[in-house]
């Protein structure tokens, strides 16, 4: 058990450091670093108590997809332009009260989910009771979502859907005069119409290009 | 003094997994190159040791000996850590990888996700070392290969939902001995090949190799390391591809289990046919690196999102509906 504990404030030290970090540090990239830490040393905490397809979705989903698309974006912006715009200017107190009043936000929003175990006991012992019958956690989490929440998972997916086909539309734009390769045409191109023989009449030429 | 002796325990055994890991991945780069020579009727390195066999050894020595330099506009910590993600990343996914039924590191229950998740990882590497290079061709490797990794994990991941369909477990060992009866190459055959290109894609590997393509980007984000750092890139990227090469024979080679369930083959210990397993489709990587030219960048992307994740999510479909028509689904 000391072992676990040990590991346990290791991983959620490094957690909340990092997460101080993200907010603190000047460069944005080293945040974004800071934020994927954060990720991993959470999904280690999901694996410590033994919720491990969590920890590993986590780890799959938001470090392996979502931080690198972060890093993508954050690394193309010019970091030390920005420096002097959000970090070094006095506006840069302007936007702690607004900061303050999200975060305070979200603090009693977890508060009040964290409280819903009190009020709904039923749902604690049921995801208590699927643990302890020697099923993996991974078997009773597809269970559940499948069997008892089926329509709230599939009304997520289709809400996730939607706001894919949502930004695909808002960023598709069709350029004209674009050369676009079709590898059905090249495949299919024969000699008869590509290549044809002319009779050149002399200082007089051929159009080719009609 | 308990916990003293479980680490030590644990500590020899990761040291009797990795030593051969990493003497294998030394291995395999002579392999590659005979493979890549012979192909195109040369001799490739035959000088150093017995047909050349010590030449990454030789090769390992000369990179100790080089000067590591670090550019003075990069981003220091980031450049030195770049290298050692990657190599760390290589190894530690060897952890679950079963070599026998009771052969195994850590018979962890999601063992496949773990390999997974350590596997898109990998992208860290090359990003960290091309950004904090401070430069321009390291960097546009870098953006090249976050992208191209990203895309080809989409399709690997379907169709690993392929092989758990028929399996019911995510645990390696469980994959493995679900295949007793018959391989998954033959009745996800086409999976198998989806799978065996999105590796090649996965481990930067030609004709996928646009991060490190020489003609354009001198060395990707490899340009600015030298001495030990460049070749800790290197030998995690093998390293990575013995990792790609094992996890394609667990999910469709049957792993450990021998092809034929008979006499004299039932002598050889498992772990040997994982890694003739791992070399038969290491050779084939040789060879495709030695027979097709490099992809276009618009290319690559267009195989990835417009054919193989459709034809894998059909496959799903068609795998799915199978199973539950004929009720083949696994029990848990």
């Amino acid at each position: 058990m000391i072992a676990h504990a040990i590991f346990f404030y290791v991983f959620s030290v490094i957690a909340v450091v990092s997460a101080i970090m993200v907010t603190v540090s000047k460069n944005t990239v080293h945040s974004v670093f800071f934020l994927i830490l954060d990720f991993i040393s959470i999904s280690c905490l999901f694996i410590m108590i033994g919720a491990e397809f969590l920890g590993m979705i986590m780890l799959i989903v938001y470090v392996g997809a979502v931080a690198v698309l972060f890093l993508f974006v954050v690394m193309m912006l010019n970091v030390a332009q920005q420096k002097n715009q959000w970090f070094v200017s006095k506006d840069s107190s302007r936007h702690i009260p607004i900061g303050l009043l999200i975060s305070v936000i979200i603090f009693f929003e977890l508060i009040i989910v964290i409280g819903g175990w009190k009020y709904k006991p039923d749902l604690f012992n049921s995801a208590k009771s699927s643990l302890e019958n020697g099923v993996s956690n991974t078997h009773s989490l597809g269970q559940v979502l499948y069997t008892d929440y089926i329509h709230v998972f599939q009304i997520s997916g289709m809400i996730l859907l939607i706001a894919m086909i949502g930004a695909i539309v808002l960023t598709f734009r069709q350029r004209e005069g674009v050369k676009k390769q079709s590898y059905l045409k090249q495949i299919s191109r024969e000699r008869i119409e590509s290549v044809e023989v002319l009779e050149v009449a002399s200082n007089k030429g051929v159009k080719i290009d009609d | 003094m308990e916990y003293l002796n479980i680490i030590f325990q644990e500590s020899y055994k990761i040291l009797f997994l990795l030593v051969p890991v990493l003497v294998s991945v030394a291995m395999i780069v002579w392999l590659d190159r005979r493979v890549w020579a012979f192909v195109q009727k040369r001799q490739g390195p035959n000088v150093v040791g017995p047909f050349g066999l010590l030449q990454s050894l030789a090769d390992a020595l000369k990179y100790i000996f080089k000067e590591i330099i670090i550019p003075a506009s990069s981003n220091k910590v980031i450049f030195i850590l770049a290298p050692v993600i990657t190599m760390t990343l290589a190894l530690i996914a060897w952890a679950v990888i079963p070599f026998g039924l009771e052969q195994v590191l850590a018979d962890i229950n999601v063992g496949i996700l773990y390999i997974f998740a350590v596997s898109s990882l990998g992208v860290y590497g090359i990003i960290m070392g091309g950004w904090a290079s401070n430069s321009k061709y390291p960097f546009l490797g870098a953006i090249r290969s976050a992208a191209q990794m990203v895309s080809y994990e989409v399709s690997i991941g379907i169709i690993i939902i392929n092989v758990l369909l028929c399996v019911g477990s995510l645990n390696l060992n469980d994959i493995v001995v679900a295949q007793k009866e018959m391989w998954f190459v033959i009745p996800l055959f086409p999976m198998f090949v989806i799978f065996f290109i999105s590796s090649l894609a996965e481990t930067n590997r030609p004709p996928f190799d646009l991060p490190e393509a020489e003609a354009e980007l001198v060395a990707g984000y490899q340009t600015e390391y030298s001495g030990m750092m460049y070749a800790m890139f290197w030998l995690g990227e093998y390293a990575n591809i013995l990792l790609m090469c094992a996890l394609g024979s667990i999910l469709f080679l049957g792993g450990w289990l021998s092809p034929i369930d008979l006499y004299p083959f039932n002598l050889i210990p498992g772990a040997l046919w994982l890694i003739f397993k791992i070399l038969f489709l290491f050779i084939l990587f040789a060879l495709v690196k030695a027979i097709v030219p490099r992809y276009r960048y618009d290319q690559l992307m267009r195989l990835g999102w417009k054919i193989f994740l459709p034809l894998s999510l059909i496959y799903v479909v068609l795998t799915a509906s199978y199973l539950f028509y004929f009720n083949l689904l696994p029990t848990i």
